[in-house]
């Protein structure tokens, strides 16, 4: 008798998505999606969608949801938690989004606690305009808004969102993981079922960062876009805990070297294994 | 129960709204409107609600966008500078067929201008509230008592309508005291106001995994379709426009002149009008839109069929007597516009001149119009 080993998740609709080939929106929706169906939280879940390539994720989950202005979900996720503070919400934003015209609305709502979970797609770029700078943007890349590659002199720093909100004393939960490899999708389920799972526990604002592909604005295959989350982005941005209320245990990751492959099934290391740098983030009394 | 109580319009406003079921407020402090966010921190949470200081108007507003999303009353106030930043989730509002209040105590601008009352916001309020084709409701209360009654009203004609509106009040109305009655409280649970209203079939509320889920969203790529949604909407101001138009008119049947004005200048040309009736000279009546969006232009012409000429005080450069213009201008009745800016209000004797010297225009020469830049005719 035949057994069912992979089902869409209940939590997303039978739609299929318009993402790119090699796109992780995918694959991160049906993690977030896998883990709503877990807790048994779609029916009581109103989600946020955000201006940008996901913006038609209202069309994808299956629970309510309303679509923010950009950079906004944070504010308009304030809103739907204040007047029902029975619903669970969370936000969907990308890297234009959150870290550029939405910079106040994330640091306001993290500051205040308020008990959402946001995700965070950091791809570097703003891929639904067709590929211009992002404030997540690397030191060099080339977009179209950078044609000779980002010159810090000319066009700043790439923001760190995880380290810059881990310094505030309102969040409950911040991490950043790497969708780019199938070796991680486990540490990434895991990670985005924290972040919930501190709403479901009232323990205030969680997010999670995905380092994520864009591979038609980079102008990769989708096995090249992966390897350059791999080489570049992980170098800029450490995979990591930066704020862990539910267990007092922050670290990162553990570090690769650029150009290494991803060691299969890394362990969670412990807070004994703190590094330098995560030290300097602000420690949770 | 009615209570007669003294207060502050500001405050005599944010009480009413919280009577009205209001549960939640989102704001940003500003003069002159900050005596609304101070009373709902002290007082929305006791009622219940919620009360935010947001970060900026524009994280406020788009609370509110939250807030209403989840067929929730929710509101947000603020005052000129603000309603700016307030007109991207209003416009988001609009387009996604959500009731809300939005409270403009105006001050003058443009720019950081000043802090004293103007009706400047005029045309935003009543022509671009954001950026795209929608309107919203506006509402301009004359005394502390409408502050009060408007509340409920807005909140009312808000959810019956499906779109957001706005209360246009000025410092000297938010900053006045004057007795009132305030209306009774309705009892409204914040956790449960969509449910309680079956209504409210669009309000996001969790699926309970019992129906299909609701998306609150205003992005229609398909031109076609989102052609359709705007043409629908519109067919619904319609009837806004045919149902919701209200004023008010004191004087007499056939008056030598109409004045037409709204919010606190309404209150100093009644004074005016009172003291010339007293002496002899021309009979004036008084014609008040208390809705300025829908504008009442059948009842405005209906009145000024009867008068002989019409004069159009505001605080602001000709903004309100556009519509003034367009609602009359089958008439061909000769127009006088009376403006002040900058934060200066007309003292009654100022009115009283106005009034004399448009009359003795008219006897000159029935046809000019003319413009009053303060004293001074241009």
């Amino acid at each position: 008798m035949a057994t069912v080993k992979y089902e869409r998740p209940e939590a997303l609709l039978d739609v299929p998505f318009h993402y790119c080939p090699g796109c992780t929106h995918g694959i991160t929706h049906r993690l977030i999606a896998e883990c709503l169906d877990e807790l048994l939280m779609t029916g009581q879940t109103i989600a946020v969608a955000s201006v940008g390539c996901s913006v038609m994720a209202y069309d994808y989950f299956a629970c309510d949801v309303v679509q923010a202005p950009h950079g906004r979900a944070p504010a308009v996720a304030t809103g739907i938690r204040r007047a029902r503070p029975d619903r669970f919400v969370f936000t969907y934003q990308g890297d234009g989004d959150l870290a550029a015209i939405g910079t106040a609305e994330i640091i306001h709502a993290a500051t205040r606690g308020e008990n959402i979970t946001v995700f965070f797609i950091n791809n570097a770029i703003y891929g639904m305009t067709g590929g211009q700078m992002a404030p997540t943007t690397l030191e060099g890349q080339v977009t179209q808004t950078t044609p000779w590659g980002r010159d810090p002199a000319v066009a700043g720093n790439p923001i760190k969102v995880c380290e810059l909100l881990a310094t505030l004393d309102g969040p409950a939960f911040i991490a950043r993981v790497a969708v780019d490899h199938a070796n991680q999708i486990r540490q990434v389920k895991a990670t985005i079922k924290k972040a919930l799972q501190c709403q479901l526990e009232r323990r205030g604002f969680a997010l999670v960062e995905l380092l994520s592909t864009c591979p038609t604005n980079w102008k990769m295959s989708p096995a090249e876009a992966m390897r350059w989350v791999q080489e570049h982005m992980r170098q800029q941005y450490p995979v990591g805990v930066f704020v862990d209320h539910l267990s007092e245990n922050r670290h990162i990751f553990q570090d690769r070297s650029a150009g290494d492959q991803p060691a299969s099934g890394q362990p969670l290391p412990d807070a004994a294994d703190l590094t330098a740098k995560a030290a300097v983030y602000t420690t949770k009394e | 129960m009615e209570e007669r109580v003294l207060m502050k319009g500001n405050e005599a406003l944010a009480e009413a709204a919280i009577r009205a079921g209001c549960r939640c407020y989102f704001g940003y402090p500003i003069t002159p409107q900050t005596e609304i966010a101070a009373y709902m921190a002290r007082y929305m949470p006791k009622a219940g609600g919620s009360f935010v200081q947001a970060e900026s108007e524009v994280a406020a507003a788009n609370m509110v966008l939250g807030a209403a999303a989840t067929g929730t009353l929710a509101m947000t106030s603020s005052s000129s500078p603000g309603i700016s930043l307030k007109s991207e989730a209003l416009s988001y509002i609009a387009a996604s067929d959500l009731p809300a209040l939005i409270v403009n105590v105006m001050r003058a601008g443009p720019g950081l201008g000043g802090i004293q009352p103007s009706q400047g916001d005029y045309w935003q309020a009543t022509r671009a509230a954001g950026h795209g084709d929608f309107h919203q409701l506006v509402l301009a209360p004359a005394s502390v008592q409408e502050m009060a009654d408007f509340a409920a009203l807005a909140f009312s004609l808000a959810f019956r309508w499906r779109m957001p509106a706005m209360i246009l009040a000025d410092g000297t109305l938010g900053q006045m005291m004057e007795p009132l009655r305030l209306p009774a409280r309705q009892t409204s649970n914040l956790s449960d106001h969509a449910s309680q209203h079956p209504e409210l079939n669009w309000a996001l509320t969790g699926t309970e995994n019992q129906r299909p889920h609701r998306i609150v969203n205003s992005l229609v790529l398909n031109p076609a379709a989102l052609e359709a949604s705007v043409f629908d909407r519109f067919a619904r101001y319609r009837q806004v426009q045919e149902q919701e138009a209200r004023w008010t008119y004191e004087g007499p049947e056939n008056p030598d002149i109409l004045v037409v004005c709204y919010g606190s200048v309404s209150r100093i040309y009644k004074q005016a009008i009172q003291a010339a009736d007293r002496e002899p000279g021309p009979r004036a009546g008084l014609f008040r839109p208390q809705t300025l969006w829908p504008f009442p232009s059948a009842a405005l012409a209906a009145k000024a069929e009867r008068c002989k000429k019409i004069l159009v005080p505001e605080l602001s450069m000709g903004q309100f007597c556009d519509d003034v213009r367009l609602a009359t201008a089958k008439l061909q009745k000769p127009v006088a516009l009376a403006c002040r800016a900058g934060g200066q209000v007309p003292a009654p004797g100022e009115a009283l001149q106005r009034l004399r010297q448009t009359w003795a225009c008219w006897i000159q020469d029935h046809e000019q119009e003319e413009v009053y830049y303060g004293d001074r005719q241009i």
